[in-house]
C-alpha cells in the first residue's frame, strides 16, 4: 500500500498528488511512468513520473474515466493500493541546441521533467503550452522557472493565441532557425499535426506515446505501436519514440478500441470508498 | 498379474453447462475412485514412471500408502519431491511424463498418476499436511525475482536451509504464469494462493510491484546485503506471427486476453473495471495450451463460434491431451493444416483472417511432420483474433544488468550449477529453458536452492 503525502488541485479536471513509494523513487528518470490500481478491484492504470523528491513520486492526472476519479476520490493520508515503477525508458537526451516543448492539455506533466532534463544539460529550451481555456494550463510557474520562453495558446481564446499549439509553433518555427528539435506530449492527434509541421520544417521531434496499458513489463502486449514499420511495445521499448516514424493513426485506432466500454463500467463511483 | 480393469476416468462439469461459467472442468476423484485407481498399479520393482517424471515422485510409494490409507504419509511422499502436488495433479502433461511412461501403458492404460496426485495433494492442502516448519533463521539473505513456480520452489529450498529470502514479483499478485496465464476452469487460484500462503506461513517474504532491473538492478540488491540472487522471471514476452494487420484492433495475444480475464477479472465487466470484448466469431492461433485456454476462455465469456487455428495436424497439438479433449468437448472448431498468412480489416478493426492450407512434409527437427505450404487459402470471418503461438524470455533484465549473458532468443544462459555469468546469480524456468511446464521450472528452482546454498558456504566472507 502507497500512502499519499500531497494532493493539490491543479484544475477542475487535473490533480497532482505526491505518492510515498521509495521502491519507484530510486531509480526514477525524465521519462519513465508508474502503474497503479486505485483499489484491490482496480483497473491498472498508467501516468507518468511528474517528479521525485525523496521517497515522494509525484503524479498528475486528469479525471478522464472510472480509474482517474475513483484515484481523484482519495485525500491526504489515504492508500493506494498498487503502484509499480519506474517503467519504460528514460528519455534520451539528443545534442541538441534550441528545444521546444509542445505540450496539450495534461501532456503538459509528463513533459516537464523531460524538459528540464534538456535544461540541466545547458541546452536552451521554450515551452509551447495549449489547452481547452485559461484553466487548462497547468504547470506554468514550475516552466517559468527553467524554460527561455513560455507561449500560450487556449481553444476559446481566454489567454495567450486563440488557436492550436500548432498555430503557435509555425510561427516559431518559421521566425526562429535555431530551433533544431521539438518534444511534443498531448492527444495523439496533436502530437501527428505537431510531428508533420517537424518534418516540413526539417526539424527532429519526439513524442510520448500512450497506448492502453495493462501489465506495463512487456507481457500483455496490448501497447504495440507500429514504429518504422515494425512493431514495438511501448511500455518496455517507450514511451518515448521519434515522432517521424510514428504510426499515429494505428495508435488512434488501437486507443479508442474500448471506447464504448470505458463509459459502461458499473462500479458505483460514490458507494465505492473504503 | 494381469490388469483386469481400465482406469478410473475423472467426473466432469457438463459440457455445455461449463461453457458458461469458470468454475473448474475436472472434478477430481472420490475417495473409492481413487483406491480403485490406486489399486491398479502394480508397484513395479524397477518405477518407469518415477524416472519419467522431471522431480522423480516416489509414485508407487505413495500409491502404496494411498492404498493402505494412509493419506498423510501419501502426502509427505509427494512433498518431499514436488511441493505443488495439488497444481501438477492438474497441469503436469502426464501423457508425455509420468503416465507416458507406466507399463500398464504398454497393454492397456497407464495408471492416472495425476489424478491420484491431485486427490493426494488436495487432502493434503485440506488438512494443512505441508510442512511449513523452518530452522532458525541465519540471517543470511537471498533474493527470488518472480513468483512463478520456479522462483516459488527456490523460495522454499532457500527457506527450508535457514535462509532469510524474498520474494520481488512485478505484477500485483503472486504465482506468475500460475496466477495471471492459466484460467480458473483450469486451475482455481485459492489453490495457488495457498501455495503462496504457506511460504509466507514459513517466513518467506513476498514484495509486489517490484519490477527487478527496473525498481531495483541486481547490483542493488547485492548492495542490499543479498547474498546471492535467483531469476524465476519466466518467458513472458509474447511472439507475434509478423504477418499484416497484426496491429489491427480486435487482434489480441494471449497474454493480453488471458491477463484481462484471469488477473483483472474482466469477465465480471461491468461490474470490474478491465473490460474485454471479442464478439462471436474467434479464431485463436497455435495448438499449444495456451491456445487451448485462450479458446476454452473465450467461449465461456459467450463467443458463439471459436476456432483454433494450427498450421499442422492433430497428433502434433503441443498441448495437454485431456485440454485438447475437453476443448472439443466444448464445441471449440478444430481448423487444422490452416496458416495464418494476413488479418484484414474494416476501419482498422479484425473482420476476416486469411489462412494458407498446409500439406504435410518430411519430419523436421522436433520429430513432426513439417507443415508445408500449398499456395492455396481459406477465409474465415472473425470478430476477434488471439494469438498464441510462444513466447520469449522478457528483455527487462538482461537490459538491465551488467554482464548477464543470453542466448540470441533471450534465454539466460546457466552452467551446471543454475548459475548465470555473473558470480552469485542463478536462473531457472522459463528464463533458461525458453516457454516449458511447470513442474520443469519448479524443479530447476529447487535444484537452484541447493547449489546457491553450497555457493554462499564456500563464498569467503
Ligand atoms: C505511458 C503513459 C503515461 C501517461 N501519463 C499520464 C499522465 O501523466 N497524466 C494523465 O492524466 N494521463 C496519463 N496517461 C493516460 C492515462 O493512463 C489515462 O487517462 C487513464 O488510464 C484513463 O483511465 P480512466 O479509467 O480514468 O478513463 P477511461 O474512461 O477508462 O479511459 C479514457 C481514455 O484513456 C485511455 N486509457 C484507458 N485505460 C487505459 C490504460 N489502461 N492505459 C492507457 N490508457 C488508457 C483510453 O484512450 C481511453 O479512451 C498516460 C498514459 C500512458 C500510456
Ligand atoms: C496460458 C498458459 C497455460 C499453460 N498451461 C500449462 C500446463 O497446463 N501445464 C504446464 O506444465 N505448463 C503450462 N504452462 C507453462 C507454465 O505455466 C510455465 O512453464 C511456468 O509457469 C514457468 O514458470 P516460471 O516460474 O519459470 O515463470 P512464470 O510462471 O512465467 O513466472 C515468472 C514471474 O516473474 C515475474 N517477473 C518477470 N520479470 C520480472 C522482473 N524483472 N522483476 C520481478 N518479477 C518479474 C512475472 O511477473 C511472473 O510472475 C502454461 C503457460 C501459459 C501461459
Ligand atoms: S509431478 Fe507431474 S510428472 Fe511428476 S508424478 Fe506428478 S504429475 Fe507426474
Ligand atoms: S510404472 Fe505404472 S504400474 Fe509401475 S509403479 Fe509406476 S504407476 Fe505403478
Ligand atoms: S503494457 Fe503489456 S506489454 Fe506493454
Amino acid at each position: 500500500m502507497y500512502q499519499i503525502m500531497a494532493k493539490k488541485t491543479l484544475n477542475k479536471d487535473v490533480d497532482l498528488m505526491e505518492v510515498k513509494a521509495p521502491l519507484v523513487a530510486r531509480n526514477a528518470k525524465p521519462g519513465q511512468f508508474i502503474i497503479l490500481r486505485v483499489d484491490d478491484e482496480g483497473e491498472r492504470i498508467p501516468l507518468t513520473i511528474a517528479g521525485i523528491d525523496g521517497d515522494l513520486v509525484t503524479i498528475i492526472y486528469q479525471k478522464m474515466g472510472y480509474s482517474t476519479q475513483l484515484l481523484g476520490k482519495k485525500s491526504v493520508g489515504d492508500f493506494i493500493e498498487d503502484f509499480v515503477g519506474p517503467l519504460g525508458k528514460a528519455t534520451h537526451i539528443r545534442k541538441k541546441n534550441h528545444v521546444i516543448g509542445v505540450a496539450g492539455g495534461v501532456g503538459s506533466a509528463p513533459l516537464l521533467p523531460q524538459l528540464k532534463a534538456y535544461h540541466d544539460q545547458g541546452i536552451k529550451v521554450s515551452l509551447i503550452l495549449g489547452g481547452r481555456t485559461k484553466d487548462h494550463l497547468i504547470l506554468q510557474d514550475e516552466y517559468a522557472a527553467f524554460c527561455d520562453h513560455i507561449y500560450l495558446a487556449t481553444d476559446d481564446g481566454s489567454v495567450g493565441e486563440k488557436g492550436f499549439v500548432t498555430d503557435v509553433l509555425k510561427k516559431q518555427l518559421d521566425s526562429d532557425p535555431t530551433i533544431d528539435h521539438l518534444i511534443a506530449i498531448g492527444p495523439v492527434i496533436m502530437m501527428k499535426y505537431v510531428t508533420l509541421m517537424a518534418k516540413a520544417h526539417g526539424v527532429s521531434v519526439d513524442v510520448s506515446l500512450n497506448p492502453i496499458m495493462i501489465d506495463g513489463t512487456g507481457m500483455c502486449g496490448n501497447c504495440r505501436v507500429t514504429i518504422a514499420n515494425k512493431t514495438y511495445f511501448a511500455c518496455i521499448d517507450g514511451p518515448d519514440f521519434p515522432g517521424e516514424e510514428v504510426d499515429f493513426d494505428e495508435l488512434m485506432s488501437r486507443q479508442s478500441y474500448y471506447k464504448d466500454e470505458e463509459h459502461m463500467c458499473f462500479i458505483d463511483l460514490d458507494n465505492h470508498g473504503r | 498379474m494381469a490388469v483386469k480393469t481400465q482406469r478410473t476416468r475423472m467426473r466432469t462439469q457438463d459440457s455445455i453447462e461449463r461453457q458458461s461459467n469458470f468454475l473448474e472442468v475436472a472434478l477430481g476423484y472420490s475417495y473409492d475412485e481413487a483406491i480403485a485407481e490406486a489399486r491398479r498399479c502394480i508397484d513395479c520393482k524397477n518405477p518407469r514412471c518415477v524416472l519419467a517424471c522431471p522431480v522423480e515422485v516416489n509414485i508407487p510409494l505413495f500409491i502404496k500408502y494411498l492404498l493402505e490409507d494412509a493419506l498423510d504419509e501419501a502426502f509427505e511422499t509427494i512433498y518431499k519431491d514436488n511441493i505443488l502436488p495439488s497444481i501438477c495433479g492438474r497441469v503436469c502433461p502426464q501423457e508425455s511424463q509420468c503416465e507416458g511412461a507406466c507399463i500398464l501403458g504398454i497393454k492397456s492404460t497407464p495408471v492416472a498418476i495425476g489424478a491420484l496426485e491431485r486427490f493426494v495433494g488436495d487432502y493434503g492442502m485440506e488438512k494443512h499436511l505441508a510442512d511449513t516448519t523452518v530452522p532458525e533463521l541465519k540471517h543470511k539473505k537471498v533474493a527470488v525475482i518472480g513468483s512463478g513456480p520456479a522462483g516459488l520452489a527456490n523460495a522454499a529450498g532457500l527457506r527450508k536451509k535457514g535462509y532469510d529470502v524474498t520474494v520481488f514479483e512485478a505484477l500485483h499478485k503472486f504465482g506468475g504464469v500460475l496466477q495471471y496465464g492459466i484460467p480458473d476452469f483450469r486451475l482455481p487460484k485459492n489453490i495457488v494462493e495457498n501455495e503462496v500462503q504457506n511460504l509466507k506461513t514459513m517466513g518467506v517474504e513476498f514484495v509486489k510491484n517490484a519490477v527487478i532491473g527496473k525498481s531495483l538492478t541486481i547490483d542493488q540488491l547485492f548492495e542490499m546485503g543479498y547474498q546471492s540472487v535467483f531469476i524465476g522471471s519466466g518467458a513472458g514476452l509474447p511472439s507475434g506471427l509478423g504477418i499484416p494487420g497484426e496491429n489491427l484492433s480486435g487482434v489480441y495475444f494471449a497474454n493480453e486476453f488471458l491477463t484481462r480475464v484471469n488477473l483483472m477479472k474482466s469477465r465480471s465487466f461491468p461490474l470490474s473495471a478491465t473490460p474485454v470484448k471479442i464478439g462471436d466469431n474467434v479464431a485463436v492461433v497455435g495448438g499449444g495450451n495456451v491456445a487451448m485456454d485462450a479458446a476454452r476462455t473465450a467461449k465461456r465469456l459467450g463467443a458463439k463460434n471459436v476456432f483454433i487455428v494450427y498450421r499442422r495436424d492433430e497428433a502434433s497439438l503441443p498441448a495437454r491431451l485431456e485440454e485438447i479433449h475437453h476443448a472439443k468437448d466444448e464445441a471449440i472448431d478444430f481448423r487444422l493444416l490452416r496458416n495464418p498468412v494476413e488479418i484484414l480489416g474494416e476501419n482498422r478493426i479484425v473482420k476476416q483472417v486469411v489462412c494458407e492450407i498446409m500439406a504435410l512434409g518430411e519430419p523436421d527437427d522436433s520429430g513432426r511432420r513439417r507443415p508445408v505450404g500449398t499456395g492455396e487459402t481459406v477465409t474465415f470471418d472473425i470478430d476477434s483474433i488471439i494469438i498464441s503461438i510462444g513466447q520469449k524470455p522478457n528483455p527487462i533484465l538482461k537490459d538491465n544488468t551488467f554482464g548477464l549473458k543470453t542466448h540470441s532468443w533471450g534465454g539466460i544462459i546457466t552452467d551446471e550449477n543454475h548459475m548465470t555469468s555473473i558470480p552469485g546469480v542463478f536462473a531457472g524456468g522459463d528464463v533458461v529453458s525458453g516457454a516449458a511446464t511447470v513442474i520443469l521450472a519448479m524443479g530447476t528452482g529447487k535444484e537452484a536452492a541447493e547449489t546457491m546454498h553450497q555457493y554462499i558456504q564456500n563464498k569467503k566472507t
